[in-house]
């Protein structure tokens, strides 16, 4: 028996909307990154599971879902990068020491 | 395959050519030689600008994949002229001792972003517009972090690159969804099939609010004072008018191509968002000391009005909102002009250093109530003729009331863009920054702009000639 589509949507919309709440309220900036690690992970599995079972026939969804993975693969390693560039500036990591400029 | 596909991509080979040339050119030429880099960078851009001046009929190619129309090439010379300008002005920072050993990165990545926004504009498939998207906007991040060993720098492009990451999850959750209704990731496609069933609503709203953070629409804009404060003043130049031109164009683009037959959807939902966007853009730039928070506000509420020529839908509002980013281009540019030249000597962005700055540098202090003037709207300066043109376009189909938002809006900007003339003619001090020369290249930048400024609004012939291939939008 085969499982049904809306099982996959619950639990990737879980994934994303977990992945909203810990950007929000995560102060450490590796666990903000890995939260939006989450979410694009979460559509990633949006576009496979419309692609498997509505439109089997075609190839776009999984073409996509590809591409996605790569880009979210180059925007943490920028992301990676400033972090690990805050570090050797002010030793830590930790987003309440980033807020010099407000308002 | 038909290799002649590539030949209707002919701006971003070309651009492509101008970065691999440059690549080479900063690794393996010899110190002595890396002198005239800023120079050739621009000379190459020129060049290329050049190649591409005359506007593509329009086609397309790899199957749909990639479009090309008179109003995209149109699109693409004018953001190139405007990262000519940002590059001229950029010349004597990249000469500063603790950017020079960057300074080939900095013409490199910029240029990238340059080619992801012509991918994006010219994209005819949500997986094209998704990496030009995003090659447009990953490498600002880097940009924005140039000056890695300021804590402004560093902190701002954190807040940039988690923000660009957050706004492209929700952008592919809402494609996710418009796929899952239709099917295809093609625009004509997906126009055709697509309705307005609940699944699809919820793409399309969580599709705007992910373009919402690129262009920085209220209530999406938080990051966008903070990276522009902390960015390197060259860098928030070109974020603040090549980058969000491109995304706005882009946004009109795919409302258009897309998501035509459920515009009674998302016009209310623009509606919403532009009143919010001038209104509060302009109430936090009253309060603003720093010039570049400043700008950064003022340039929230210029994006507000250029969705005004989105939301009217025609092909006026098309040529407006086109010509509305050239002027933009051009006052915002002039007025980053004046900041950074007063940066490179002073060091000082801050308004009240500005006071008197007539008696000791007249001349900026008049290329800066120009680009003000522009901004604010004030006859004859092309400022004036843009907003009179998507105000005009706006008000064709009906939209009285926010017009009338709008123009009260006009009002209350005029107030804080005064208040920086008000610093400089009127205003006295005991510490007025000292008269100084600046360099060559940001002289010719900041004249170009003035220039522009003065003779944009009077020489209509530019106006038309957008006005008439705007029509090719709806065409295709």
């Amino acid at each position: 028996m085969e499982i049904p589509m809306i099982y996959y949507l619950v639990v990737s919309a879980i994934m994303f909307f977990a992945g909203v709440y810990g950007f929000v309220t995560r102060r450490n900036l590796l666990a903000v990154l890995i939260s939006l690690e989450l979410m694009l992970n979460a559509v990633d599995i949006n576009f496979v599971v419309f692609n498997r079972y509505l439109f089997p026939g075609q190839l776009e969804g999984f073409m996509f879902t590809l591409f996605a993975i790569g880009i979210a693969a180059a925007e943490t390693a920028v992301a990676i990068a400033i972090i690990i560039n805050i570090y050797r500036s002010i030793h830590n990591v930790q987003a309440k020491n980033l807020d010099d400029m407000k308002y | 395959m038909d290799y002649s596909n590539f030949l209707l991509m002919r701006g971003e080979l070309s651009l492509i050519v101008v970065i691999v040339l440059l690549f080479f050119y900063d690794t393996f030429g010899s110190k002595k030689s890396q002198k005239l880099f800023s120079v050739t960078a621009c000379v190459l851009l020129a060049a290329q600008t050049i190649f591409n001046i005359i506007p593509s009929v329009p086609d397309s190619s790899f199957a749909g994949m990639y479009q090309i129309s008179p109003i995209i090439s149109i699109v693409k010379t004018i953001l190139n002229i405007g990262t000519l300008l940002v590059f001229i002005q950029s010349v004597a920072w990249t000469k500063l001792e603790h950017v020079v050993v960057r300074r080939g990165e900095f013409y490199i990545l910029t240029l990238m972003t340059l080619l992801g926004m012509y991918l994006m504009i010219s994209s005819g498939n949500f997986l094209l517009f998704f990496v030009g998207l995003e090659t447009a906007s990953l490498p600002i991040a880097t940009l924005v972090a140039m000056e890695k060993f300021r804590h402004d720098s560093y902190e701002a492009a954190a807040k940039y690159v988690f923000i660009a990451v957050f706004s492209s999850a929700l952008m592919l959750l809402g494609l996710s969804y418009v796929y899952g209704v239709t099917g295809t990731l093609y625009f004509e496609d997906i126009a055709a099939r697509i309705g307005d069933t609940p699944l699809a609503m919820v793409g399309l709203v969580f599709f705007l609010a992910g373009m919402g953070f690129k262009i920085s629409l209220v209530p999406f804009h938080l990051w966008t004072a903070d990276v522009y404060e902390g960015a390197p003043t060259q860098v928030t130049s070109y974020l603040s008018v090549i980058s969000k031109g491109a995304a706005v164009f882009a946004l009109a683009l795919v409302l258009f191509k897309v998501f035509p037959a459920v515009e009674s959807v998302w016009q209310p939902i623009l509606y919403g968002l532009i009143i919010a966007t001038i209104t509060i853009g302009n109430l936090f730039a009253i309060r603003q000391k720093n010039l570049k928070r400043f700008l950064a506000f003022s340039s929230i509420s210029q994006a507000g009005y250029i969705m005004l020529g989105i939301i009217a839908g025609s092909a006026a509002g098309m040529g407006s909102l086109v010509y509305y980013v050239l002027v933009y281009i051009f006052s915002n540019l002039a007025a980053f002009g004046v900041i950074s030249a007063i940066e490179n000597k002073t060091d000082r962005v801050s308004m009240d250093d500005y006071n008197g700055l007539y008696r000791t540098n007249p001349k900026l202090s008049l290329a800066m109530m120009l680009a003000m003037f522009s901004l604010a709207g004030i006859p004859p300066f092309a400022g004036f003729f843009s907003k009179f043109f998507i105000f005009a376009a706006a008000a064709e189909q009906g939209f009285y009331i926010l017009v009338l938002i709008a123009l009260i809006n006009t009002i209350i900007s005029l107030y804080y863009y005064l208040l920086v003339v008000k610093a400089m003619f009127i205003h006295q001090d005991d510490c007025v920054i000292p008269s100084f020369q600046s360099s060559g290249a940001l002289r010719l930048s900041i004249s170009v702009c003035v220039l522009g400024i003065v003779l944009l609004g009077i020489i209509s012939v530019i106006y038309t000639q957008i006005y008439q291939v705007s029509f090719g939008v709806f065409g295709l």
